[in-house]
């Protein structure tokens, strides 16, 4: 029998690793995969809460987080694409042109 | 035995997760993180959701990473530049700063209280989550294709050549 | 934890593994031979025969030879991902072993949603040719691998869709209960299986299974004419020998998925004394797989290859569509009776 404590503790720890991947990452792609890395340690909170309430309503928000992440990711990965044809580079520093 | 593979998987999904900040080029990054998504999955199963843990890998690891590896590839990147960038000392104060933050966060959630709810067994089985997506969350549910097609069409006005 | 080590359960569970595990690899191992055999036939020429009576001791001369094989790493290759292709495909290939259930008795473990965890397992067998590809460094692995697991990604679309009629007419997803939901007859000798209730995700099947495992017609992406050998030019020796094992396994699932779920798995007639009529299931099983892999194999041998264009076409825009039609006429039928 596990408490549910451990698995929260896992899930905090894997969220602190994608914000800090998040800030301190450069690639875009690399921030798009610490995005996702978040999104998973949320999909355990759900996942967690839903076994201890007994309710299926925790896992039926796993599977909208899991449909919106797929979305983000596409469009993400469209633009990551499009902006690559225009600088050359995935490197979040170039693309900071409306500081001018 | 629950205790070793919880363990087991839980330090595999916590080393890979680390180990996506911590590779230099993506594609290490994007294959670390599909094992972190296994071991997810494992997890899940652990917690009697075998529905959403199959779906996990399918939906995720198997098309949304697949997605992720094809766009690595094709754009045929090197590795990270080490340029001369502002942000290098930027890591010294974050990584203290999140381990606290982590520790105020592990503080709080340690006292979580065992929910309330029926005693009946209870397992995320496939009738029981599509019984609650047709009914409950009909709207949600809809919602979402209409959610898709947008991306669909998104993505591919994006990434045109002819704009 | 040392209880259930030393348990009968246990032990019987592992003489399943044994079993099924050799079985299938010596298969596998012989589907080499078949397929040689039977094209060479088609073709009007004998095949192999000088290894051992009618060729039969061929796979064995085949797998010494690929032992003894220079083992080649190119150059500018990425050492790590390069080893690893191969073996991300076989384990993918053979982990569906796990689920399928080869008689009543005799099925690894009956996960509640079996025919999903084979769906997932595929999806992650897409990456062994992916990272086998971009790891050779080359421009040929490279195209074949874009090439293929485009093409497989995309016919996984309508594979999963058409079965999704035969799950809504057996209510579940384990695969033991899928077989056992077709164990009755109708009129007294026609058996009920799902091919006569649902013919048309019966030919969508077959045909995303077919591209799905990169067969002839659908394999320009490892086509001799084009690619060289498509993503795994650059392999030699046991690694080859892997994605070929892989290759082969993938082709026994997707035939093992047809038969469960449209033939009726191990259900046939049984005759015979009691220790007949333990074995004659798996023998109905194994029957009715090589009857998919025989058409296999003369599908190979006989049609023309897909142009890469229309491969792609045929899949979004017949296939796709296809399977979703079906699933729609088969929940109007399954609510209104």
């Amino acid at each position: 029998m596990i408490p549910a404590s451990w698995y929260l503790i896992l899930s905090a720890a894997l969220f602190l690793i994608g914000v800090l991947g998040f800030f301190l990452k450069r690639n875009i792609i690399a921030l798009l995969l610490s995005v996702e890395i978040m999104l998973n340690a949320v999909n355990l909170t759900f996942v967690v809460f839903s076994d201890q309430h007994r309710q299926i309503s925790g896992q039926i928000f796993v599977f909208f987080v899991l449909v919106v992440a797929a979305a983000e990711a596409a469009v993400g990965l469209a633009l990551v694409i499009a902006m690559f044809r225009n600088r050359e580079s995935l490197n979040v520093d170039r693309s900071n042109l409306l500081k001018w | 035995m629950i205790q070793i593979l919880f363990f087991f998987f839980a330090a595999v999904a916590a080393g890979a997760a680390i180990n996506v900040l911590v590779q230099k080029h993506v594609l290490y990054s994007a294959l670390s993180l599909i094992l972190m998504l296994t071991a997810m999955s494992v997890l899940f199963i652990l917690l009697r959701a075998d529905f959403l843990a199959v779906i996990q890998v399918i939906v995720y690891a198997g098309a949304i990473m697949v997605l992720f590896v094809f766009v690595i590839m094709l754009l045929n990147l090197p590795e990270d530049e080490d340029g001369a960038d502002r942000l290098r000392w930027l890591k010294f104060i974050g990584i203290p700063l999140g381990l606290f933050f982590f520790f105020l966060v592990g503080a709080t959630v340690w006292n979580v209280e065992p929910g309330s709810g029926t005693q009946a067994p209870f397992v995320g089985s496939p009738q029981a989550i599509g019984r609650a997506l047709f009914t409950d969350y009909l709207l949600p549910f809809e919602v979402t294709s209409l959610l898709i097609l947008i991306a669909l069409v998104g993505a591919v006005v994006f990434a045109k050549k002819d704009l | 934890m040392i209880e259930y080590l030393t348990s009968f359960d246990f032990l019987v569970l592992m003489i399943k593994v044994i079993v099924i595990f050799g079985g299938v690899m010596s298969a596998l191992a012989y589907l080499t031979w078949i397929e040689r055999k039977v094209m060479a036939r088609v073709q009007m020429r004998p095949g192999p025969t000088r290894v051992g009576p009618f060729g039969l001791l061929q796979p064995l001369a085949d797998g010494l030879k690929f032992l003894f094989k220079e083992d080649v790493i190119p150059t500018n290759a990425n050492r790590f991902l390069f080893v690893a292709a191969p073996i991300v495909s076989l384990v993918a290939a053979l982990l569906s072993f796990s689920v399928i259930p080869f008689g009543p008795w005799l099925q690894v473990t009956d996960l509640s949603v079996g025919l999903l965890f084979i769906f997932a397992i595929t999806s992650l067998g897409v990456y062994g040719i992916v990272l086998g590809g971009w790891a050779s460094n080359s421009k040929y692995p490279l195209m074949g691998a874009m090439r293929s697991s485009a093409q497989m990604i995309s016919y996984e679309l309508s594979l999963t869709l058409s079965v999704v009629g035969v799950l809504m007419i057996a209510n579940t997803l384990s695969l033991s209960q899928l077989v056992a939901s077709q164990q009755s007859t109708w009129l007294g000798f026609i058996p009920r299986w799902n091919i006569f209730l649902q013919p048309v995700a019966f030919l969508v099947y077959v045909v995303s299974a077919v591209a799905e495992t990169n067969r002839l017609p659908f394999d320009l992406a490892e086509s001799e004419q084009e690619l060289v050998a498509g993503w795994h030019t650059e392999y030699s020796s046991m690694k080859f020998a892997m994605f070929m094992l892989a290759e082969y396994a993938n082709m026994v699932t997707v035939s093992a998925l047809a038969t469960i779920m449209f033939l009726g798995g191990w259900s046939g007639p049984l005759f015979g004394p009691n220790w007949l009529q333990a074995a004659l299931p798996t023998v109905w099983f194994v029957l009715k797989i090589f009857v998919f892999i025989f058409f296999y194999v003369l599908l190979r041998s006989t049609i023309p290859r897909f142009r890469y264009d229309q491969l792609m076409k045929f899949g979004w825009k017949v296939l796709l569509p296809l399977s979703l039609a079906n699933i729609l006429v088969t929940s109007f039928i399954v609510a209104i009776s």
